[in-house]
């Protein structure tokens, strides 16, 4: 029988490998990761959830390339991460878009980096990702016109675009009301049933990571670690106030509560 | 409307009054000319191209320090926003020297450069440098982090992240700076034109010395005029539109 490195044993789509990262701070080094592993298969939906502090904003980080860990490694299809790539795209808390750019002007920005397009199929892209957002009424529209939901849906059609293997998503929800984010779960989630990209989501809201993930890690903070991972079963589309996802929510924030020094929650 | 005919209103009346005032005779006439007076030394002025010339000469020396200023101030800003260093030493020294003003660059540039263009180019690019080379290091420097991230997350760097992301992004400062720049161009180009009065070109600030020279007060009072007319002009032509830009892109005043 032929041997095979690991990760063709086991394909995982990102492999994240002893992983360890402090930084230096006014008040000294605070060990963001320390010595986090864990395995994402292609097209898996994980959620990272924990305090704020617990370093699942610096994992997520890292394996975007836009830092580097001291230790450990960090594999994407089997190899190092060297920097950021369009393989891997990022939607942070803030829309992060361009107010110099409509609507169109941003979705675009990302295809205009992707070579062997013409325009109009460049065009063609962001239109069809943008009406999958449902805002193809407001290509012209400029930034500041948006609200709060729709900048985050200019985001996803952004990041989506350039057909990344893995999103990222660094709480993209999170300061948005109540409403539009019940809205943008549903959107995800029939998003990421069509797309099966591979996601990496942070959040530090038990019940979303339980809506839309299928597995959920806890992390704890000082230093930062994976302590607990839940898999996720229940049958999609999952509506955020449904018995069983509150039900399954209650379970791993009591998980939390146990983990965290203090037993707070 | 109702604001624009406010205004009109308002500077009709101002109007009257000088024109009362004036009539009242507590001022001698050489000293207090009437509105009508102005109004007809402007129009002589005009009809025999005077105005025209000076005009066009100022405008000229303005575009040459100010293209100056802009080619040497913006990547000095550049420079002063893209280190500690930069910040320490350039940043410090136009910091510095954009609190002189302006008319204090004249006697140095008359002692290096005489009676010459060159003496008044001198004098508006040190009135304008600093000023812009501040606004485009600041603006740089307040560009939210997040912008470059995600940038980079698209597969965005070197020169691209700073021509699409950066500049852009600093663009609402670039424009305050710019307009600052020019207004302190234009108070630096009047500073020189009146106290350099030499015969390669005889611009606005030439024709406003001669009117005191030769005691003719209606000269003073329209060549002002005229001074404060090419100033708001330039910025409704120039910087209002890129404002407009602005504002309806980004969404601020």
């Amino acid at each position: 029988m032929t041997t095979f490195p690991e990760e063709l044993a086991h394909p995982s789509k990102i492999a994240v490998r002893g992983v360890s990262k402090s930084y230096r701070t006014a008040a000294g080094v605070v060990a963001a990761l320390d010595d986090v592993s864990i395995d994402i298969a292609e097209g898996e939906f994980v959620c990272l959830v924990g305090p704020s502090g617990c370093g699942k904003s610096t994992l997520l980080n890292l394996v975007a390339g836009l830092d580097r860990a001291d230790r450990g490694e960090i594999l994407v299809d089997g190899a190092p991460v060297p920097g950021p790539g369009r393989d891997r795209m990022v939607m942070f808390q803030e829309a992060a878009l361009f107010p110099w750019l409509d609507v169109m002007g941003n979705t675009l920005f990302g295809l205009k980096l992707k070579p062997n397009l013409t325009p109009e199929a460049r065009r063609d892209v962001a239109l069809y990702y943008l009406r999958l957002v449902g805002l193809e009424g407001f290509l012209r529209a400029n930034v500041h016109e948006l609200s709060g939901g729709m900048k985050q849906r200019v985001a996803l059609a952004r990041a989506l675009a350039p057909n990344p293997r893995v999103l990222m998503m660094d709480e993209p929800f999170g300061a948005l009301d109540a409403m539009t984010r019940e809205q943008l779960y549903g959107d995800l989630q029939s998003i990421w049933q069509a797309k099966r990209k591979t996601i990496l989501f942070v959040t530090h809201n038990v019940r979303e990571a339980v809506c839309l993930g299928d597995r959920v890690a806890i992390m704890t903070p000082r230093p930062g670690r994976i302590r607990e991972e839940f898999r996720v079963t229940l049958p999609r589309p999952r509506d955020i106030n449904a018995l069983d996802v509150a039900g399954l929510g209650r379970e791993i924030t009591d998980a939390l509560r146990r983990l965290l020094p203090g037993g707070r929650g | 409307m109702r604001r624009r005919v406010r205004s009109l209103l308002f500077f009709a009346a101002l109007v009257v009054l000088w024109e009362a005032v004036a009539r009242a005779g507590i001022w001698h006439r050489a000293l207090l000319p009437t509105p009508y007076d102005v109004l007809s030394f402007l129009g002589r002025a005009a009809a025999d191209g005077t105005l025209l010339r000076a005009t066009l000469v100022t405008l000229r020396r303005l575009l040459l320090g100010y293209a100056v200023g802009l080619v040497l101030g913006i990547p000095l800003g550049v420079v002063a926003a893209r280190s500690a260093l930069g910040r320490d030493t350039l940043g410090l020294l136009a910091l510095g020297l954009q609190a002189l003003p302006s008319v204090c660059w004249l006697p140095m540039a008359l002692l290096w450069f005489g009676q010459t263009e060159s003496a008044m180019l001198f004098v508006v690019v040190m009135g304008t440098i600093w000023s812009i080379l501040l606004a485009a290091s600041d603006g740089l420097r307040s560009v939210p982090p997040i912008y470059v991230r995600a940038a980079r997350t698209m597969g965005s760097k070197g020169l691209h992240t700073w021509t699409r992301v950066i500049l852009p992004a600093a663009l609402p400062f670039f424009v305050t700076g710019m307009k600052q720049g020019w207004a302190f161009a234009w108070r630096s180009l009047m500073a020189a034109e009146i106290f350099v009065t030499i015969l390669t070109g005889f611009g606005l600030g030439q024709l406003l010395h001669y009117g005191r020279e030769l005691h003719a007060m209606d000269q003073v009072l329209g060549v002002m005029l005229v001074i404060v007319a090419v100033g708001l002009l330039v910025d409704r032509l120039a910087f209002a539109p890129l404002e407009r830009f602005l504002h309806t892109r980004w969404g601020t005043g």
